[in-house]
């Protein structure tokens, strides 16, 4: 992004820093987050996840500012941002959390679905 | 305007929206690339941003694919009949006025099957919202026709390209009569979320068309890429231009799409016309079903 | 329980019989009507749209019978007591939400006030050829509750009725009456408010995190919430388990469909009702229902003259259907006539429970008119044979 000039604020604007939660075995593999991250935080990972889908990972962990664009972009409610722990003005977390798990019944989908 | 009385806390190993989501029903049914979560998600994040009591909202669907979402969201649920989650929702909103009633459901749903009843829902400025989910196709069922399929796309029930005119629906619910009309695509976030929330807030007939990707069908039958290559195309083929006329915001086959807030008039809604004409007429004779309910504190 | 007295004109009255099916519904505590016009039922919504206003009732002409058979569904998931009214080609559109409100154990009342059909027919002239739809006119399986008034007074009391029927079982009960009950005037009384029993919803005493929207009592009905009381439930359409949520399989549409039918099925001893008038001892039992009831009185009397022993059984509530009775009956009695005014619905129902005991002779009527009782007492002196 260009900018006409500098802002004249810029010395009093506090960035954000947030610390990205994906929530693996929950996403389907759409690429909406990493397409759209403004800082280009993630990357679509080699790894698998339960559905056989290829989820995001943190590629520039330092660099999330919090803007929460990908959770609200995410269909399937599968990853989020929260405030960084040293943000602590900002209600930032008391230690970093990466991943977070899927809920039981969604690690164990398939059994439900049959069993159902 | 009532507190919020149950927004509970959310906790940080939690997703943000998931208090107002079943999770027991999650994963939900949706494709990879489809955006019809993202609306889902955008409605539930308005709802945690604005002073509405959750437990007087409810949420209505018809059939099809959005047609599932009454069943994700832990709200008051309700997954009718194909087409006519308006008038189910037009009851429930008249039987205990209190209510605030939200209908979510697809194109083909409101617009096709359900099409009179949108309408004459819009032309009554009854106190409903309304949030179509357009895919331009019937995706449930293997992406038939759909009246807002525009032409020439390719459909499975219109395999050489689709020769039928499609509505404009903006135009469709704005000519009769709805007192707030908008269109975003799923790539609008932030700003289908504060119309949602605007609309919330609101009386009277609320519309919100919101164009989505259908990966599996639509832009598989019409070649158009994945789910994240029509969010690129929206990316660049659509034009914000609030207030437009909207007789100008039809969509073509992969045109322009023209997004914003169209309409946004204070007018009565029906049941205030309905109030304040019966108290005209009627003067200390009108007695109106209160706000909870007709006869209930008489039967309990 | 005491009705609302707004709702209750106490009083001798002198009404036609869908003005008398309104003021019905309102002493019942109906305060929710959907409808859309159609000859000859148009006159109970006339008289509601007129009175509701006065006792904080709420009346929408909607855009067809679609629509307000869904409206009043919707509005019965808020509690409140909702009915809509039709006839025939109505009465088919309504037949998708019907099943709705039957899935989602909605207590409703569909009034059909019957005329000749198919398709448009005879808008201004009578019929009874709508009661095997009443049955089962909406796809898939299920059992309904059905009742048939004979004159203006029954057609008060009995929507009273209806609506109580409709809370206990949580199901939509239709309301048959037919074209001369609804427009013929007659002398209608109406109780005072504390004289009318009313059934009040059954409302869930659970809180809203353990209730359940499907889960059944002893009867096999769930126990019902409010939408807007905070339970949050989902309800669908589609089979679902006890959490209302759908689940696609073969074992959980047994449980579902199994209990709808049962629902009614098991209780229809409690259910079923009828008068029944010198049976013991009869040679020809007459099986009536409507206004095609009225008709035959004449016909019963001549026949009493000319010495053959003859029964009556006048169906009040015709479905379900009271077979023990017929079957018991059946091994006694030498025929049953059965009058009604189509080509043969209920008499299909008779010779069924029958089984082969007593012959079942059918006097038809086409629709546009009422039976000429010589055609009545004709079957009867031929049946008594």
């Amino acid at each position: 992004m260009k900018f006409w000039r500098k802002p004249l604020d810029l010395d009093q604007v506090v960035i954000p820093h947030g610390d990205v939660i994906i929530i693996k075995d929950r996403c389907k593999g759409c690429g909406f987050c990493v397409e759209y991250c403004p800082k280009g935080v993630l990357q679509m990972s080699e790894e698998f996840n339960i559905k056989g889908y290829h989820p995001p990972i943190v590629v520039k962990s330092g660099e999330c500012v919090n803007c929460n664009l990908c959770e609200m972009l995410c269909p399937e409610f599968a990853i989020y941002s929260v405030p960084a722990p040293e943000d602590e003005t900002l209600g930032g977390a008391e230690e970093s959390l990466s991943t977070v798990e899927a809920t039981k019944e969604e690690k164990t989908w398939r059994r439900t679905l049959r069993a159902s | 305007m009532s507190k919020v009385i149950d927004r509970p806390e959310v906790a940080k190993e939690q997703h943000p929206v998931a208090p107002l989501l079943r999770m027991d029903r999650i994963p939900h049914i949706w494709c990879p690339g489809c955006g019809i979560g993202t609306v889902v998600k955008c409605f539930a994040t308005a709802l945690q941003e604005t002073e509405v009591d959750l437990n007087k909202l409810a949420i209505v669907s018809g059939i099809g694919c959005s047609g599932r979402a009454a069943g994700y969201m832990k709200l008051d649920g309700f997954h009718t009949t194909h087409g006519r989650a308006i008038p189910f929702a037009t009851g429930l909103k008249l039987a205990r006025p209190e209510l605030k009633v939200v209908v979510f459901s697809g194109d083909g749903d409101l617009a096709g099957i359900g099409g009179n009843h949108l309408i004459h829902s819009a032309r009554r400025n009854q106190d409903l919202m309304v949030i179509l989910v357009n895919n331009f196709n019937y995706a449930m069922t293997g992406g038939q026709n759909a009246p807002t399929t525009p032409t020439p796309a390719k459909t499975s029930t219109m395999p050489y390209g689709n020769f039928e005119h499609p509505f404009n629906v903006p135009h469709l619910v704005a000519s009769c009569g709805a007192s707030y009309v908008a269109r975003w695509t799923s790539l609008h976030v932030r700003r289908m979320t504060k119309s949602f929330k605007e609309a919330l807030n609101r009386k009277g007939f609320r519309f919100i068309e919101v164009v989505t990707p259908c990966a599996t069908l639509y832009a598989r039958l019409n070649k158009l890429g994945l789910g994240l290559d029509l969010m690129r195309f929206y990316h660049q083929e659509s034009e914000i231009r609030n207030g437009a006329d909207t007789r100008d915001v039809a969509i073509g086959y992969q045109s322009k799409i023209i997004c914003g807030k169209f309409v946004d008039e204070d007018r009565p809604s029906y049941l205030e016309t309905m109030h304040e004409y019966y108290r005209k007429v009627l003067g200390d004779k009108y007695v109106p079903t209160p706000p909870e309910g007709g006869m209930l504190r008489e039967q309990n | 329980m005491e009705a609302d007295p707004a709702g209750v004109l106490t009083g001798a009255h002198y009404f036609d019989g869908d003005f008398a099916c309104g003021e019905g519904a309102m002493a019942a505590g109906c305060r929710f009507v959907a409808g859309y016009p159609i000859t000859p039922s148009t006159e109970v919504v006339e008289r509601i749209s007129r009175r509701f206003p006065l006792i904080g009732g709420t009346f929408i002409q909607m855009e067809d019978e679609l629509a307000s058979m869904a409206a009043v569904a919707g509005a019965s998931w808020t509690g409140t007591k909702s009915m809509t009214v039709t006839s025939g080609p109505g009465f088919s559109l309504m037949m998708e939400n019907i099943g709705l409100a039957t899935m989602m154990e909605l207590p409703c009342v569909v009034v059909n006030v019957q005329r000749g059909g198919p398709s448009t027919g005879l808008p201004t002239m009578v019929g009874q050829a709508d009661i095997m739809q009443a049955r089962w006119g909406s796809h898939g399986d299920y059992e309904t509750i059905a009742l048939s008034p004979q004159s203006p007074q029954e057609a008060f009391d009995l929507v009273i009725d209806a609506f109580n029927l409709a809370e206990i079982y949580r199901t939509p009960v239709m309301f048959m009456m037919d074209e001369c009950v609804g427009h013929m005037s007659e002398k209608v009384v109406i109780p005072k408010p504390e004289e009318i029993e009313i059934v009040p919803r059954k409302l869930t005493t659970k809180s809203p995190e353990e209730f359940l929207p499907y889960v059944p009592d002893e009867n096999l009905v769930p126990e019902f919430a409010r939408a807007g009381d905070g339970y949050k439930f989902h309800t669908t359409g589609l089979t679902h388990d006890e959490r209302g949520y759908p689940v696609m399989s073969a074992e959980c549409q047994e449980l579902n469909v199994r209990r709808l039918v049962d629902k009614i099925r098991r209780n229809a001893e409690k259910i079923v009702r009828f008068e029944e008038e010198a049976t013991d001892g009869a040679d020809v039992v007459l099986i009536t229902y409507g206004i095609t009831a009225r008709v035959a009185r004449m016909a019963i009397d001549i026949a009493r003259k000319k010495g053959v022993k003859v029964g009556v059984i006048r169906l009040i509530v015709v479905w379900p259907f009271p077979e023990k009775h017929i079957r018991e009956l059946a091994k006694k009695i030498k025929a049953f006539v059965v009058p009604e005014i189509n080509y043969g619905q209920i008499a299909l129902e008779v010779e069924r429970c029958s089984a082969g005991n007593a012959a079942t002779r059918l006097v038809s009527h086409m629709g546009g008119g009422v039976h000429n009782p010589q055609d009545i007492v004709d079957a009867i002196l031929e049946a008594a044979k």
